[in-house]
């Protein structure tokens, strides 16, 4: 196993407004973290500090592979949907590095790496589609091809599941599991209820860190990693309903 | 039809008629970088401090475009450093800029000794008195924009459409907001003397706008933006002359009722459909 990132004693923030505080983490390659926890307890933050869009207040961030091998699906409402790009330019913007002067290089190879992650998705027939014109699922399809161009050893997913439909949902973290495979992922969701069942270990974000060395979690547990969190459960898709702390109680109700 | 080509033999004409090109082409481009960047705003507020520049030429009796070149470019800068070092509010910065920029310009053409000459024309354009030393500055411009869009295409593209993801892939994002705020700078102060201060924010968005109607690839909204621009100034330029109204103003008139036809052809052709 080899190590990809370490994070020591970490603080992180927004100007005067720390919003993570003296966290560790470590992420070797194979692994598959939830990333989940209150809204605003930091969970994009620690994203953009991983991504190095974010200098750390204090504490060290190491990274152990170039940042280029990094593959980044943001969140999709940071994403301006208006703007005039077509589908095929995002995905191939994946590969940027290779961007300055593109305009006179051929790139056959870089083209036909977009056209083959477009058809994996299954998404060929929307290539020339301007974004603005995508579902949700068809949008969050193209931002997983655009980081996957670069064939990263750490794919890192800001809630990927925000704005799709329950079956593109189930075939997302399908999908994630199969390419997990290949590389390690870091996948920040709200919805611990569906990912704790494809995800490896939980990782519990509110300005400090918990790092559950399994994908099954208790309630108490999150209680006292202080992650408040509201579980939710979708109708066709997979998921460990969390142990309840109170499982006598729970059993007592079947009966 | 031959009055038109009458026109072309006087030299006041052929200037008009170049510089209307020459507009089109760098506000065409430059147009669609700020539009798809949502940055009108800051071009606005470079615009108007660059009358600062213009008021500070007439007082020291230089070339107003060359203060007002200083002035544009030290404002796109400073609304940068002024947003991302000093924790200012973006609008607000822009703002403190825009009328800073406004107040010096009044304050130095107040200064001036006598009559400030040609000042209406850097407030609302002339394109009929476009002299050759600017058209071949406009020409340079044009050329420098071309060739930088084309180049870099690809990169200002990525860094437009999503500056963090652009800054994981290690493209020189700083760089090139520098580098595409000065161009915007040029472009703004260059074209001054086209449609001016008050109305130049149209070059930049108007046609741009109607190119979006029919297109959403930002290469094909550059190609459609600077004809567009090129169609309604070249019209305007036309009007402006037979019916002996203002320039600036006839092309900006035109660039919008273009847009209108645009839009609603389209919207006609679509639900036929």
């Amino acid at each position: 196993m080899k190590k990809l990132l370490e994070i020591k004693n970490l603080s992180a923030g927004y100007d005067n407004n720390i919003v993570l505080e003296n966290i560790s983490m470590e992420v070797f390659s194979g692994d598959f973290i939830g990333v989940i926890g209150p809204n605003g307890g930091g969970k994009t933050t620690l994203i953009k500090t991983i991504l190095g869009l974010i200098k750390p207040v204090s504490g060290e961030m190491n990274l152990f592979i170039s940042k280029t091998n990094i593959g980044y699906l943001p969140q999709v409402n940071q994403i301006d949907k208006r703007f005039p790009i077509t589908v095929i330019d995002v995905v191939r913007s994946g590969k940027a590095n290779s961007a300055l002067f593109s305009s006179f290089h051929k790139n056959t190879e870089e083209k036909e790496k977009a056209e083959s992650l477009l058809a994996e998705m299954g998404i060929s027939a929307i290539r020339n589609k301007p974004i603005g014109e995508l579902s949700g699922g068809q949008m969050q399809r193209v931002f997983l091809c655009r980081a996957l161009m670069n064939q990263p050893e750490l794919l890192v997913l800001d809630e990927p599941s925000t704005y799709v439909d329950n079956n593109f949902e189930g075939e997302l973290y399908l999908k994630l599991k199969e390419l997990n495979e290949q590389m390690a992922i870091i996948l920040i969701s709200h919805d611990v209820g569906t990912i704790s069942f494809f995800v490896k270990t939980i990782a519990c974000v509110n300005r400090s860190l918990h790092h559950h060395p399994s994908n099954i979690i208790t309630e108490e547990q999150l209680t006292s990693y202080n992650c408040p969190l509201q579980i939710i459960t979708h109708g066709n898709i997979p998921h460990t309903v969390l142990k309840l702390h109170d499982e006598h109680d729970h059993h007592g109700h079947n009966h | 039809m031959d009055t038109i080509i009458e026109l072309f033999s006087y030299d006041f004409f052929v200037n008009a008629f170049i510089a209307s090109l020459l507009a089109a082409i760098s506000c065409g481009i430059v147009g669609t970088y700020i539009v798809s960047r949502r940055i009108v705003f800051i071009s606005g507020g470079i615009t108007h401090a660059s009358f600062g520049g213009i008021g500070m030429g007439y007082y020291l009796g230089i070339n107003p475009l060359l203060g007002a070149g200083i002035f544009a470019i030290l404002s796109g800068m400073g609304i940068q450093l002024f947003s991302s070092k000093g924790k200012v509010r973006e609008d607000s910065s822009i703002a403190i800029w825009w009328s800073l920029g406004m107040a010096i310009g009044i304050i130095f053409v107040y200064m001036t000794p006598g009559y400030a000459p040609n000042l209406m024309s850097y407030l609302f354009g002339s394109i009929l008195t476009v002299s050759s030393g600017e058209i071949w500055l406009m020409l340079a411009l044009a050329i420098v924009i071309i060739l930088f869009f084309t180049f870099f295409y690809r990169t200002i593209l990525y860094i437009s459409f999503d500056e963090d993801f652009a800054r994981t892939s290690n493209l020189p994002v700083n760089l090139f907001n520098y580098l595409l705020m000065i161009l915007i700078s040029l472009t703004i102060v260059l074209n001054i003397r086209v449609v001016g201060i008050i109305l130049i924010l149209s070059l930049l968005t108007i046609p741009q706008a109607t190119a979006n109607v029919l297109t959403r690839e930002f290469g094909r909204m550059m190609v459609y933006s600077v004809g567009f621009a090129f169609l309604a100034s070249f019209i305007g330029l036309l009007i402006s002359y037979f019916a002996d109204i203002p320039s600036g103003a006839t092309i900006i008139f035109t660039q919008v009722i273009l847009f209108g036809l645009v839009k609603l052809i389209r919207m006609l052709s679509t639900s036929r459909k």
